[in-house]
């Protein structure tokens, strides 16, 4: 059922995606944060895309595949976004920012 | 074309094959499942919650074998795939036994790394860092298992010529299980701040 | 399609639909319709269940402590399992199997004129799961400390902690239940998606697919779209319970403010993943019933687009007093409101079908105009608990009780015998007796209203849900509001002895009614061109379609309606 691509070089991805490893383990030994989350989480998106369009073979899909797969990741950034503003401020009372009442609260517990 | 199932299966409005439209539809609820889980992680890491400190702990060397290790698995499977394509049974049958061993491989060393954090006390209860490292890759580490179950399955079939075409579907979902792995590295092992 | 291409289709057609012996045809069926009837079969009888739940702890509500006839006595505890189990029953184990797994199983194949659902295997495994999902349930209530009772969406820490719900095995054994529910659908989701994309007739557009498949489509797609997080979530409280994490408990730095976001991340879409295949239903129904082609097909589908898109970004409305962000709450009150506009604009679209059609009221076009009846009431008062300022006084009130059974009821009851009447004569290949459905009818959506409508009355009273005993409230207690009760839980009971007419007239019709003929209510669709009931494979000769689903009354034509399947002159 499979018709042909023009495959692409299946090796010589394998050896970027190698290489883009060794970077990514390398970013940390610098020992600036900004610089590791950039060589971490950079890397590991370029890495997926390169898996993604090579070894999945979505640069030859049907549009609508990728459509989908993009759609999913926005859903997900709905759902973290919307989530986030709570989860990030657990000050037990977070919309009033007032002395008087978190002593009250402090007291009931 | 096989000639199992109801015509069905053999229709293709869309233009993709029956079989990959369902594996994408896979890989997309698999999204979220993931997703979900690596979603919760961040907003507990960004939060400062007391314990991911402890992602120091985990070892980067073996993370990052096992990540070589995954990635070159991958190789193998796409292999084994375009060697289906030709027609080639019998080397699609060994790339996909190559691809079962680094499988193999890859739970070893994840067995190692667990077996070393239980003995200094770093249990799923010990903190919420601990919990999440458990879950994922536990949760990651059964799809790698269900995927080399049915791998094996496919290469018997393919050997007896029939279902070809499953061997690119397994190929897809094993890549998938690799992308998860590609984000859970960084984020258990190498960004600890 | 080419004629070398249907030459191999029928190939393929005499290896497949053999005759089978009856452990292949019945019980380990791949043929869609069987497994569809598996789904809804279940469904009735969990139904049966949810239903008695709810008879014992409306019967305690009304006359409190004493012994309810047919169950015993009512305790604290045991309330709290009922009305548990009575809502996550009624949810995921009625609506979902019989609206989408049954109606969708049975409807999607026949309906774009293939023959059978594209995996079939993966679709008896579906089944299966759920099976043994609604077995885990069922034994959840024998377990020491019996079932679980920690309200359908099982909050933590009260869910996660044995000492606080008491139900040590039953509120471990429910979240399984539940996660098994979901990897079951799961699977038949993927199905229905692959087959309605990929195995259409010949022919078919995307703009000839019957609105009934289009919406089941849309809402599995939600479904598919939302529950993932709470797979994992499900997974994170599964190991709280037994193995001693703390994602979700603040002692050990977890947050339970996090499942109900999880919770309702699902919980929202949800409630439009149960909605639109009734709508879909619905719009079916009524089309064929005013014989009238269905106002602004593209409309009613871009608005299903609209709701779908924007169920995503409503969730959090179920937890202004759970103590979320503020501002994040201004964002949710709008998107709230914003939702009830492309459901209006749906549901003038079927109005506007009704008008100047020449409609039939035939037992199934009741059920569909008593649906939009009812749930414009639902719709309605879900407005007012979309802005937060109100919701701060109505929540987890009657009020919102109320409301949600005037949704969910038309949804899940009305659209499903709304269903079952109209495809009856399809799957049984017989006739359903009129009288005795107008009698059921009438016998269920009078006492209907007689049960929820007093709700929003005590809601407003101030009446608070999941209190077993009001008595214990002096502002509660007076005989006025007794009364109401008394009321409502009589009410349903006529309503539940009402439902012994349906179950006669089903049984009784699918062996000794009428015979049916292929296509009773002269409808378009592609499945009232085959028997009935359908032979295994569906169509002797698979159909071409060469319009869409709902060319009635066209001018000019000699019939007043004009099947898909039929080659122009």
């Amino acid at each position: 059922m499979s018709e042909a691509y023009a495959h692409p070089n299946y090796v010589k991805i394998w050896f970027w995606l190698v290489v883009l490893l060794l970077i990514s383990v390398a970013g940390p030994m610098l020992e600036i944060p900004a610089l590791t989350i950039i060589t971490a989480f950079g890397i590991a998106v370029i890495k997926a895309f390169l898996v993604a369009a090579n070894f999945m073979h979505l640069k030859f899909e049907k549009q609508i595949i990728s459509f989908l797969l993009i759609l999913a990741l926005c859903l997900l950034g709905v759902f973290f976004f919307g989530v986030a503003p709570d989860i990030m401020m657990t000050d037990g009372d977070q919309w009033i920012d007032c002395i008087a009442d978190k002593s009250c609260v402090e007291q009931r517990l | 074309m096989s000639m199992h199932g109801p015509i069905a299966t053999h229709r293709s409005a869309t233009g993709v094959p029956t079989g990959r439209l369902g594996t994408w539809w896979l890989l997309a609820s698999e999204i979220f499942i993931f997703g979900g889980l690596i979603a919760c992680f961040i907003l507990f890491k960004l939060n400062g919650t007391p314990g991911f400190e402890d992602a120091s702990l985990t070892s980067v060397t073996a993370g990052a074998v096992n990540t070589f290790v995954l990635l070159t698995s991958s190789l193998s499977i796409v292999l084994a795939h375009a060697a289906i394509e030709k027609g080639d049974q019998n080397k699609s049958f060994t790339y996909i036994w190559y691809t079962i061993g680094a499988g193999l491989v890859f739970l070893g060393i994840k067995t190692y790394e667990y077996t070393g954090k239980i003995l200094h006390g770093h249990t799923i209860t010990e903190n919420l860092f601990w919990s999440f490292y458990y879950t994922m890759t536990g949760l990651h580490a059964l799809h790698v298992i269900g995927g080399m179950v049915i791998m094996a399955l496919i290469s018997f079939d393919i050997r007896k010529g029939y279902n070809y075409q499953r061997v690119e579907l397994i190929g897809i979902y094993w890549h998938f299980v690799d992308l998860i792995w590609i984000f859970l590295f960084p984020l258990l092992y190498i960004a600890n701040f | 399609m080419s004629q070398a291409a249907a030459a191999v289709e029928t190939g393929i057609h005499a290896e497949h639909h053999e005759d089978l012996n009856f452990l292949h045809k019945y019980i380990l069926p791949l043929d869609h319709k069987i497994i569809a009837m598996q789904y809804i079969f279940t469904g009735m009888i969990m139904a049966i269940i949810g239903g008695y739940f709810a008879y014992a702890f409306r019967m305690q509500l009304a006359f409190p402590g004493e012994l309810v006839p047919g169950y015993g006595l009512v305790g604290p505890g045991e309330y709290n399992m009922l009305v548990t189990n009575h809502g996550t029953i009624m949810i995921f184990w009625v609506a979902m199997p019989v609206l989408i797994a049954g109606f969708g199983n049975y409807l999607i194949p026949l309906m774009i004129g293939c023959d059978d659902m594209v995996f079939p295997r993966i679709n008896r495994l579906s089944y299966q799961i759920f099976l043994v999902s609604a077995l885990v349930l069922i034994l959840s209530f024998f377990v020491k400390g019996g079932g679980f009772g920690g309200a359908w969406t099982a909050y933590p820490p009260l869910s996660s902690v044995a000492e606080y719900n008491l139900t040590d095995w039953g509120s471990s054994l429910w979240v399984l239940a539940v996660a098994l529910e979901f990897i079951s659908f799961l699977l038949g989701g993927i199905n229905f998606v692959t087959t309605a994309m990929n195995a259409r007739a010949p022919g078919m557009k995307m703009m000839d697919i019957p609105i009934a498949v289009w919406f089941i489509v849309i809402a599995v797609i939600l479904f598919m779209a939302s529950v993932g997080p709470l797979i994992a979530g499900a997974v994170m409280l599964f190991m709280d319970q037994r193995i001693g994490t703390t994602f979700f408990l603040p002692s050990g730095g977890g947050d339970p403010l996090l499942w109900e976001h999880l919770f309702w991340f699902f919980g929202h879409p949800e409630v439009y993943v149960v909605l639109l295949p009734t709508l879909g239903i619905v719009a079916d129904i009524i089309t064929v019933f005013s014989r009238k082609k269905l106002f602004g097909y593209k409309t009613v589908l871009y608005t299903a687009f609209a709701t779908g898109g924007l169920s995503f970004v409503v969730w959090a409305h179920h937890q202004f007093i759970a103590g979320i962000d503020p501002r994040m709450a201004n964002i949710f009150v709008v998107t709230t409101v914003l939702i009830s506009i492309p459901l209006a604009e749906m549901m003038f679209s079927y109005i506007a079908t009704l008008y100047g059609g020449s409609i039939e009221l035939k037992t199934p076009m009741l059920w569909a105009l008593s649906f939009l009846a009812a749930f414009l009431i639902g719709g309605v008062t879900g407005i007012y608990l979309g802005a937060s300022a109100l919701d701060v006084y109505f929540h987890d009130s009657y009020f919102v009780l109320a409301h949600f059974h005037y949704t969910f009821f038309p949804i899940t009851i009305i659209g499903m015998f709304a269903a079952l009447t109209f495809w009856f004569p399809k799957m049984f290949g017989r006739m359903m007796n009129e009288t005795l459905g107008k009698i059921h009818f009438w016998g269920t959506f009078i006492p209907f209203n007689c049960i929820f409508l007093p709700l929003f009355f005590l809601g407003l009273a101030g009446q608070h849900r999941r209190i077993y005993n009001y008595q214990h409230f002096p502002d509660l207690a007076t005989q006025e509001l007794q009364n109401i009760r008394i009321f409502a839980t009589v009410s349903l009971v006529v309503m539940l002895l009402f439902q012994l007419v349906f179950v006669y007239n089903f049984f009784v019709s699918m062996f000794k009614g009428e015979k049916a003929p292929d296509n009773p209510w002269r409808a378009n669709t592609l499945e009232w061109s085959t028997s009935s009931p359908p032979p295994h494979g569906n169509f002797k000769k698979l159909p071409t379609v060469y319009r869409g689903a709902y060319e009635y009354s066209t001018p000019g034509r000699e019939e007043d309606f004009w099947p898909q399947n039929v080659a122009p002159e």
